[in-house]
Formats: C-alpha cells, structure tokens, sequence
C-alpha cells in the first residue's frame, strides 16, 4: 500500500513515488459523441503521458467537461476507446472532483465519513482506513473539525474534503471539473497548493478542467487547448517549468509566455 | 428586550383573537348560544371530557385507528414507493392508476369499502390507509426519482455497485420527500378515520362522537370534540416535522 502522503511532499520524493507507479499512459482513439444530432466529438484522438497535470481549456460549450466526464465513465459516448495503460476503466481507480462541492459530498454523513467512504467500498478495515485518513489529514493540514457535516463547513472547506476522498483511494488518474471555480480567491490559492503537493509526492496522473487561464497554465504540465465543436485537439502545449511553482512563477517569461499562446490559440478559435 | 418578548408572543395572538371574536359573538346574541357555546364552557367540556370523562376514550379510538391505518401505508407504501421510484418503466405502467385514485376523493370510495369489508372497524382503518398508503407511495417513489444526479454520479465513479449507490446515496436522497409523504400520510388517515367514524356506523371514535353530540345538539360537547381533533391534526403534524429535522438533519442547508 503507498502511503506516501504521510510523509510531507518533496520533489525528490514525488519522482521517486512516481517512478514506482505502472505507467498510465491515456489513449483515446476515434471518440465520437453526439448531442442532441449535431458531433460534439468526432473521431477524437488524445494521448496523454502519465504522471502529468492536464488542463483543458476551450471555447464555451466545446465539451471540456464533457471529455474528461467520458474519460471518467459518467457519460456514455457513441464510439471510440479511452484506455488507461492499455487498461479499461474498470481496472483502474480514479477520483472525480466535481466544481459543485455541495452536490457532491453527502451530507448525510459527517466529513471524515465522506473521505472515507470510496475506502469503505474498496472494503479496507477499520484500521486502514483510519490509517488512510490520518495519512490525508496530515497531508492536507486540515484545521477545521472532520466530525462536522459537510454543510457546516465553508465552501473551501468543503472542496478541500470532496478532494481528499477523491484522492483517499489513491486513484491512478483524479479528474477535476473546474474545482475552484465557486471558491474565493484564498482558497483557490492554498487548494492549488495542495494538489501540487499531491502530485509532487504521488505523481498522480491529473486531468483539470478550467476557465482561467492562468490558474489552467500555473498548474500544468501541459494545456490541452479545444476547438470549437465539433471539437478538435487546437494545440497542446508544454509547460516545463519545475515545480514547486509558487507566486513568483506567474511573472517569470516562461510562464507569461505560454500564457498569451494559449490566450493566442483560444481567441483564433473563439473567432473562428 | 420588550420587542424580543413582544415576538415571542405572537403566535398566541391568533388563537386569543379568534377566542375573544368567538366569545363577543356568543355574549353580543349574533349567534344563538344554542349553536354556539361560550368558548370559556366549550375549554371546559373539554378538559372534562379529557380528564376522566368520556372523550378521553373516544379520542383514544381515533388515535389508534389512525395509527393502525397510517403505520399499514407507511409499511407498505415506503419500501413500494422506493422500489417503483427506483425503476422508472415500472412507475411509469402504474403512475396513471396512482394519480387517478390519488385524485379520487378517498371518502367517495367509503361505500365501495363497505361492500368488500362490511360495517366493521376494520373497514375504517382499510379505508383510511388506502388514502394515506397512494400519498405515501406516490412521494417515496418521486423522492427516488427526482434524487440528485450529481450524488449518483459521485458514487458511481467512486465505484459504487448499483446496489450500493441505492443504499448508500438513494435512499437518504429521498428522505425528505418521504417524510413530506408520511407527513400528508397521516394527516390523510385521520381525515379519513374522522369521515368513517362519522359515516361507518361506529360506537367510538372523535368522528362518532361530533355527529352524535350534534344529533342531541350537545354543541358544548360537539366543539369540544371538534378542536379536540383539530389539535390531534396539528400534534402529528408537528410530530413528524420534529422527527424529520432530526433525522433528515441536511434538509434545506
């Protein structure tokens, strides 16, 4: 069992954790759906390496969370295969942050019965469990009071948790469907943070969809950029600046460069 | 300070209100007292009849036959409601049958109930809970199916089975509209056990005994017995609003 969260993330540690994982290596071949009659995606083609962070961006309505809800298994699509590894969904794990916390979690359960409730369906013991959590808790530098209900806690704090039960399991890919997009500023900044931790430490292979741009560029790896539908692959470019990145990386060349690429690449399909 | 005791009570005005209008009408002669006791005697005959006195018991008969017709639907209408709701195509074959008898008047079908169950008291509560059992079923199926989207799809990709995402997210999604159905449930049975007692030749019960005292225009008594089951009416409902804050403790946040 990796529990490499438990221990504080370093970069040296994260290579060394991602090093052990079996590649997982996303492949999709000739994804084709349509909505309502009209191709939302025709004979799509994505590849994407493993151990990097993801953002999609594009043009309003061009189905980015649509991509990644497909990839996920939420939605059906009409043809094509999405791979991981050469493997289907199923003998993969994966965590879904959905942008709408308060949907999501459920409230019927206390907090840490939220987090721990993809463990209890992987069928983990007691113990394991509470291992797994502390693990997360220490990770995440939780504050506030895990034994509260989700709606007794604030919004970011309700983000926070629905990331950490996406991530208890360890899941092999985490999706992100524009995960800050109703937090305040404060809390996109620390939980930005914290899914950097996460991946320097784990490597896990991340999928975000957003609508900022800088927030889409100061995370990646690389920025998936979409056409308008149906939609294409407009670019994909590489952000290879190391990591941690931190306040200072959004006015180094490197990144304000690829910045106004991407805005470049999103207004020429915007008019297009 | 004055204000915050001021607020406090305001919902004793309406009732004090209603009992001053009640008794100026009755001391001015615009209505005969013949027809209409004194509230000050009607509270009277009240805490009589309750303390020692006959009413205590008929108000004991109504209770139990609302609760033998309301826990009948509840048992059955719950679990078929869950289980209809949670298979849309089965809905869909009865949702005409549900929302047609649900429509009907119950107490149009007291003479239909009387051939099948006779002039018993098992015809009472048999009629009662048919009424409250389509409105119990018909929001435990709907709760099943109007049940947040976003909280299946949470559970699905975190590998949930079928089964799984029906007991861990389904059900507790259609808590609160299965309380709001219990609520409507009950309230319904007691409608309905008033309406028999009254109608099914009975020797007890609330209903019985409002038509009996207006038969002998026994009005002191008849008032008596009638807020008599207007406040059950409202202490079940309270009832079931307390229960359902406490268990469906997220409803509204």
């Amino acid at each position: 069992m990796n529990s490499s969260l438990a221990t504080p993330a370093r970069p040296q540690q994260g290579q060394a954790a991602s090093a052990l994982r079996t590649p997982m290596d996303i492949s999709i071949r000739g994804l084709t759906k349509y909505f309502v009659g009209q191709p939302l995606y025709d004979n799509f083609d994505l590849d994407i390496p493993a151990a990097k962070i993801v953002s999609v961006f594009g043009p309003n309505g061009c189905g980015k969370s649509t991509l990644i809800n497909m990839m996920a298994g939420l939605i059906a699509y009409d043809a094509g295969t999405i791979l991981f590894g050469g493997r289907g969904l199923g003998e993969i794990k994966i965590g879904y942050v959905f942008q709408n916390y308060r949907e999501a979690l459920f409230p019927w359960l206390r907090t840490v019965d939220n987090i721990a409730y993809p463990l209890k369906l992987e069928g983990r013991s007691k113990a394991d469990v509470a291992h797994r959590i502390e693990a997360l808790v220490a990770s995440f530098d939780v504050k506030f009071d895990l034994h509260r209900y989700p709606y007794e806690l604030s919004g970011g704090q309700q983000q926070t948790a629905s990331i950490m039960r996406a991530l208890a399991p360890e899941p092999d890919v985490l999706f992100l469907d524009e995960p800050f997009s109703a937090l305040d500023f404060e809390m996109t900044l620390f939980i930005r943070e914290k899914l950097q931790e996460v991946f320097m430490a784990t490597g896990t292979t991340m999928m975000l969809v957003s609508h900022d741009l800088e927030e889409a560029v100061y995370l990646a790896d690389l920025i998936l950029l979409l056409t308008k539908r149906p939609t294409r692959i407009a670019e994909i470019l590489p952000f290879d600046e190391a990591r941690p990145r931190t306040i200072a990386t959004l006015s180094e060349a490197a990144f304000i460069h690829t910045k106004a690429r991407s805005m470049e690449i999103f207004q020429r399909e915007v008019r297009r | 300070m004055a204000l915050d005791r001021m607020i406090g009570f305001l919902p004793a005005l309406g009732p004090i209100l209603l009992f001053v209008v009640w008794d100026l009408t009755v001391r001015a002669r615009l209505v005969s007292p013949v027809l209409l006791p004194l509230p000050g005697a009607t509270l009277a005959t009240l805490a009589q009849g309750l303390f020692g006195g006959t009413l205590l018991t008929d108000f004991g008969y109504t209770v139990l036959r609302t609760f033998e017709a309301f826990g009948i639907a509840a048992v059955f209408g719950v679990p078929l409601g869950i289980l209809f709701g949670s298979n849309q195509r089965a809905y869909r074959s009865i949702e005409f049958l549900v929302d047609f008898f649900r429509s009907t008047p119950s107490s149009a079908l007291i003479p239909l109930f009387m051939m099948i169950f006779g002039v018993t008291d098992l015809n009472k509560v048999a009629i009662a809970a048919f009424a409250s059992i389509l409105v119990i079923f018909f929001n435990s199926a709907y709760g099943v199916m109007n049940a947040r989207k976003q909280r299946v799809m949470a559970a699905r990709v975190m590998g949930a089975s079928p089964w799984q995402i029906f007991r861990d997210v389904l059900i507790w999604e259609s808590l609160q509209p299965i309380f709001v159905g219990l609520r409507s449930g009950v309230s319904m049975a007691l409608v309905i056990v008033i309406v028999a007692e009254m109608f099914i030749g009975s020797d007890n019960g609330l209903g019985h005994r409002i038509i009996d005292s207006q038969q002998v225009l026994n009005v002191r008594d008849m008032y008596a017995s009638i807020i008599c089951a207007g406040a059950l009416g409202y202490a079940l409902n309270i009832f079931f609003l307390v229960l359902e804050r406490r268990i469906v403790h997220w409803s509204g946040r």
